[in-house]
């Protein structure tokens, strides 16, 4: 019997064209390392999406469920860190503690009772609490500063170490998003996991099993929260700055965007996607004013030559193999 | 002794009364199967049993416990497993992992063994080897790592047998598991049948295959328009002149 980590590796020889891809991925984080400069910044942000996108994944790609309110969690994480940090001079590591536990609770009372909403109406309702937390992000500006937005916000670190170059934020950065990434494929190939992929398949099988799905609904979200959080905190810390826009209804667009692009259910897909549409803008940006619609046109093709996203693509030929053996 | 016991079960939709007034016991050892027309209420009343849908009035016993009204997960807990008329399975995993779902209610675990993985890649192998020998009861081993989605039909009927089995039921409920097979396939799905009751499962089916009930049935029931009108062994059944006028009405409407 293997372990999961052994069936990882077993999948990833079985998919020569997936482990292609992560040495390609690979390869360009460390020339990005040697060479420096602006990308190092690209990249960091990537990482810190890879890590939000996640997340989103676990709600919405295994367990089946939408949201658009995700954002919220990742702003209330984010202005606790900036907050207790810059204006009452805490250290980042607990103000950043503070900053997912507040997130984690107000996902635990948000989701309690929007979970028992379905399709549509768990869409809307998560959307109107991201729109709620936008609002009051720029409103309550005693606190906030509103629209100005609150900078001076430390570095990374912990105790008397901070991460202060941007070479390594951006190490930094990238093993916590592949943490993430670990994270998400050990609850894939868990119980857990299984649970929720079975409640997106078909939810009256999966009571038939026994399986509590409203319970299993709200871990997932509690989960997929925690990353949303995360990624909230880290990214005013590796930024230094952080106002309302940082996590307004663009953040939810280009997350969705990362997720379908990437391969929406698939444990890779939303690191990949989230590198991909973090460096598409970067790779087009010679043709200037055509630069939106060339972006436009590499989703849309993608989209359709590879539907279930990039991720998908090695494991539709080695299903379509697997199926030629059996 | 009996397993499962319906005391006057009734459920309306407005008003139309899909199941009316049923009582009926299903012994603990055994295929039971309830057969009856189109439209009899058959499937209303394993909605009622597996705990989908709450009887409008009457009382659902399962094991000496009132289960009427209970939600399907608990009635599951309990050991009630059902399977669905079409095929429910989760076609985004592969036939492997669907039956390691099965066995949801067996295992332990949620995030911090999925995030340890040194601790639970034991009862992970056991998952594995028991899911395995499922899968080898109805022949799909080598369709292991398939996506269940691409399974042809047949086998997605076997596959959603397996995966009701590695929750280990103490009553089996299935609904109408030879509907779509060929002849070939419903031969073999009456030799698993019969191979489950012989492990002691109690095996409550609904059937429109009338040779597949005569052939393995210990006890039929028979239900038209909501009523049980007959119960017995499969050849008193067969010659109750209330079910031949049921069936023979039937046919002569769908002719019409």
């Amino acid at each position: 019997m293997m372990s999961s980590r052994a069936s990882i590796w077993a999948k990833a020889r079985r998919q020569p064209a997936l482990l292609a891809l992560w040495i390609l991925a690979a390869v360009f984080i460390a020339y990005v390392f040697v060479t420096g400069g602006y990308l190092t910044t690209v990249l960091q942000f990537a990482a810190i999406y890879a890590i939000f996108v996640t997340g989103l994944n676990i709600f919405m790609g295994y367990a089946g469920q939408v949201s658009f309110g995700h954002n919220a969690f990742a702003a209330i994480s984010g202005y606790t860190s900036a907050v207790l940090t810059a204006n009452y001079g805490w250290a980042t590591l607990p103000a950043g503690a503070v900053g997912l536990a507040s997130a984690l609770a107000c996902a635990l009372v948000v989701g309690y009772p929007t979970l028992r909403l379905r399709g549509h109406y768990l869409a809307m309702a998560t959307l109107a609490i991201g729109l709620i937390v936008y609002e009051v992000t720029v409103q309550w500006g005693s606190v906030t500063q509103g629209y100005m937005g609150i900078s001076g916000i430390p570095p990374l670190g912990v105790g008397r170490w901070s991460v202060t170059s941007d070479r390594a934020v951006l190490a930094c950065l990238i093993v916590l998003a592949a943490l993430a990434v670990l994270a998400a494929a050990g609850i894939r190939h868990s119980r857990l996991g299984r649970a929720l992929v079975a409640i997106a398949g078909s939810e009256e099988a999966a009571r038939a099993l026994g399986i509590e799905v409203a319970r299993y609904k709200l871990i997932a979200f509690l989960i997929s929260a925690f990353y949303a959080a995360l990624a909230g905190s880290l990214f005013v810390h590796a930024v230094g700055f952080v106002s309302p826009e940082v996590y307004g209804l663009h953040m939810v667009v280009l997350a969705f965007t990362m997720l379908y692009v990437g391969g929406i259910g698939t444990v890779a897909g939303a690191a990949l996607g989230a590198l991909v549409v973090a460096l598409l803008p970067e790779t087009i940006r010679t043709l200037s004013d055509y630069q939106d619609l060339a972006y436009g046109a590499a989703l849309i093709l993608i989209l359709i030559y590879a539907p279930g996203g990039l991720a998908s693509v090695p494991r539709f030929w080695s299903s379509r193999h697997g199926q030629e053996r059996a | 002794m009996n397993i499962l016991q319906l005391e006057n079960v009734s459920r309306r939709f407005g008003g139309l009364v899909a199941v009316d007034a049923v009582s009926l016991d299903v012994p603990a050892n055994g295929i039971t199967a309830i057969i009856g027309p189109n439209g009899a209420g058959k499937t209303t009343l394993f909605n009622v049993i597996s705990g989908f849908l709450t009887p409008s009035a009457g009382r659902v016993i399962f094991c000496g416990r009132d289960i009427t009204g209970l939600p399907p997960e608990t009635v599951a807990q309990g050991g009630l497993v059902r399977t669905f008329q079409l095929v429910h399975l989760f076609e985004n995993l592969t036939v492997l992992e669907n039956v390691k779902v099965g066995q949801h209610l067996h295992t332990q675990g949620g995030l911090l063994s999925a995030l340890m993985r040194f601790r639970s890649a034991h009862t992970e192998a056991d998952v594995e080897k028991a899911s395995l020998a499922l899968l080898e009861q109805v022949g799909l081993v080598p369709q292991r790592d398939l996506p269940a989605g691409v399974l042809p039909y047949g086998r997605k009927r076997l596959l959603e047998i397996a995966r009701a089995l590695a929750a280990e039921p103490k009553l089996l409920l299935l609904d109408e598991p030879a509907a779509g097979l060929n002849r070939n396939e419903t031969a073999y799905l009456a030799s698993l049948l019969r191979a489950i009751a012989e492990t002691g499962i109690a095996v409550l089916l609904i059937e429109h295959d009338m040779s597949l009930v005569m052939n393995i049935a210990d006890g039929v029931a028979v239900l038209d328009f909501g009523k049980l009108i007959a119960r017995g062994t499969p050849r008193e059944v067969q010659q109750n002149a209330q079910v031949i006028a049921a069936y023979l009405e039937t046919t002569a409407s769908s002719h019409a």
